[in-house]
């Protein structure tokens, strides 16, 4: 009896149609929208089956120029063929177990990052990108820990790529964070020093910064001082991303609430403890769609070494293009495909972990 | 002067005699401008310890800015300010020290959204007071309890309302032991329901014998726990007195004014 006092529960009313009717509704609902319909269908079907065929149906995965030649697809057998070389540029081939450990103490220091919600969290991500370059270049270098030395003209291919990346990361970040903090600073002297840096790096194109780095920065070092042309190179890149960097990091500091600042400072914390416990974190979280933006500009460029006579990934598919024993149409084809794919790989990889970065962080602190 | 006792104070070594020991907040002649607009113009105010004042007046009359000079959260030109017998300014080397004595509560409460509940109140007595993070938790619990919201620690401060965000940053203010609390229009960006369980706290602390200055319009809450009614207008103190004597009579016209508009409602 009391069933029949209280309604039943209302459900949604049921909006699953068949596939027919969700052809006509979603692919056909007028004619300009039909039209529409017909010509993406038509490209898709010129385009999508001959890409199959030439990366994978008609390619050439192994043998020698001569079955590139033959076949009509890509010419993977030069990438299998060049694959160390890409990978490791012209590192001796008996210390490739160097690099290899390298790239797993990055692999180990950006799952580090995925940690869960640990105390110290902070500290102990600070720690590992702090230490993670000291330990790569003690292994990729050689030197004090017992190693032969390899010197840096030896590195190469998508290993180079990794080093100047991540060490450009890892630089302009502190970097950035630096300046931004000193654009808004009282004192005068800080302040008008990192507007100066700023807008003078940020003005010159990355190819001028690393051409001073490697041409000439060395007319000004005292006579007898040299340094590594690529830790110049490093330098410069992290100088100018820095720059650009510190403006990404300003933008988020203007973001946040006068309040914020003010309760720090009422709790008697000085200037650091509020900018590195309240303002930053906050700060950096609302700007990481534009951190992520420079990360990803930082692994597009780092191809431009290769005017200072340093070959990354795209460089030394690059060479091997030219190489004489490989000279084919389809060759240089699936070497510029493998080059970007391998930077595409890359920056996708990023994109993903800040979408991810931006979703965790965002959970129970909507204002 | 303040110097010369404050010395002495040290050489006494922690004894408990002190010349200035009556007032804990001890203002003389305290002017301030913003550029051209002298905002605040000599204010003399003194609050003994235990004591609850209670600043009203207009919007613009300074009463907030008052109240932020008292921890120099705004820098002041001219006049002293003395804490605890010690004269406050903005370029002194231990500001924090001196701010760590004084507890402050804001309008738009000012919790840090990407902190929970407890790392709010646990932040300046780990990082200012370097209390040990367990005892750190301990006593923000503690405190939690006290604001009768026990069991939001693990919440961020978006997900709680703001009745209840308010409380906890009287939580936060207090878990430092602050021997001062200033409160800057506490229930102000409130909702009406909220506003009584944020007075109900307040009227605890200062049960408890809390020394607190409260910029506020709550007239119920004044006349409840005010020993003195503050009345500012155009950066002055017009009006000082127990809250019975300033709500039946106001001795000045603006006075008057004010009281009838804020008490019409």
């Amino acid at each position: 009896m009391t069933d029949t006092l209280t309604p039943p529960p209302l459900k949604a009313p049921s909006t699953v149609i068949g596939p027919l009717d969700w052809i006509r509704k979603n692919l056909f609902p007028d004619w300009r929208q039909g039209l529409l319909t017909i010509v993406v269908l038509w490209l898709l079907v010129r385009t999508v089956p001959p890409l199959i065929d030439w990366l994978f149906l008609d390619a050439a995965w192994a043998g020698d120029r001569d079955d590139c030649v033959a076949a009509s697809g890509a010419c993977w057998a030069f990438v299998n063929a060049r694959w160390g070389q890409f990978i490791y540029g012209f590192y001796p081939v008996e210390h490739r177990w160097r690099v290899d450990l390298s790239m797993l103490t990055l692999v180990a220091s950006i799952a580090v990052l995925f940690l869960p919600r640990v105390a110290h969290k902070g500290w102990i991500i600070t720690g590992s990108f702090v230490a993670l370059p000291v330990i790569c270049f003690a292994l990729l270098h050689g030197g004090p820990i017992g190693l032969e030395i390899v010197p840096t003209d030896r590195w190469g291919g998508f290993m180079l790529t990794l080093v100047v990346a991540v060490a450009g990361m890892l630089g302009a970040l502190p970097i950035g964070i630096l300046l931004a903090l000193g654009r808004r600073s009282q004192m005068p002297a800080i302040r008008i020093f990192c507007v100066t840096f700023i807008e003078l790096f940020r003005a010159v194109p990355l190819i001028t910064v690393l051409f001073m780095a490697s041409v000439m920065l060395p007319l000004f070092m005292p006579q007898g001082f040299s340094m590594d042309k690529l830790l110049r190179a490093l330098i410069g890149v992290a100088l100018f991303n820095g720059a650009l960097m510190a403006e990404v990091v300003r933008g988020g500091l203007q973001a946040i609430p006068k309040g914020q600042f003010e309760a720090a400072t009422a709790s008697g914390m000085g200037y650091w403890k509020m900018m590195i416990f309240v303002v930053l974190p906050q700060a950096l979280r609302t700007v990481i769609p534009g951190l992520v933006n420079t990360y990803v500009a930082i692994i597009k460029d780092t191809t431009l070494v290769l005017i200072i006579g340093l070959f990354d990934l795209l460089g030394i598919v690059q060479a091997g293009i030219a190489s004489s024993d490989w000279l084919a149409p389809s060759v240089t084809t699936s070497g510029y495909v493998f080059a970007g794919f391998g930077f595409w790989a890359l920056c996708f990889s990023l994109s993903r972990y800040s979408m991810y970065l931006e979703g965790k962080l965002n959970t129970g602190r909507q204002r | 002067m303040t110097r010369h006792s404050h010395d002495f104070q040290n050489n006494l070594n922690g004894t408990e005699i002190m010349q200035d020991a009556e007032d804990i907040i001890r203002i003389d002649e305290l002017n301030k401008w913003y550029g051209e607009f002298h905002v605040l113009q000599d204010i003399n105010l003194t609050v003994k310890p235990g004591e609850k004042i209670v600043i009203c007046g207009p919007s613009g009359s300074g009463k907030s800015t008052l109240i932020r000079c008292i921890n120099q959260l705004e820098t002041h030109q001219m006049g002293v300010i003395r804490i605890d017998g010690q004269e406050i300014h903005a370029d002194m080397k231990n500001i924090e020290a001196l701010r760590a004595k004084v507890g402050m509560v804001f309008q738009n409460f000012n919790l840090y959204p990407h902190l929970s509940v407890l790392e709010n109140l646990t932040l300046a007595q780990i990082w200012v007071h370097r209390v040990p993070r367990r005892e750190a938790e301990e006593r923000a619990r503690h405190y939690l309890a006290r604001v009768h919201i026990p069991d939001q620690a693990e919440k961020f401060p978006g997900q709680l309302s703001g009745g209840q965000q308010q409380r906890v940053a009287i939580a936060r203010a207090l878990c430092t032991k602050p021997q001062i609390m200033l409160f800057d229009e506490p229930t102000s960006a409130l909702d009406p329901e909220m506003i009584k369980e944020v007075l109900d706290v307040m009227i605890e602390l200062a049960q408890e014998g809390m020394t607190m200055v409260c910029v506020t319009h709550e007239m119920g809450f004044a006349r409840k726990v005010a020993n003195r009614v503050v009345f500012m207008d155009g950066g002055r103190i017009v009006e000082e007195a127990e809250p019975e004597e300033f709500f039946q009579n106001p001795q000045t016209d603006r006075g008057r004014l004010f009281l009838s508009q804020v008490l019409e409602h």
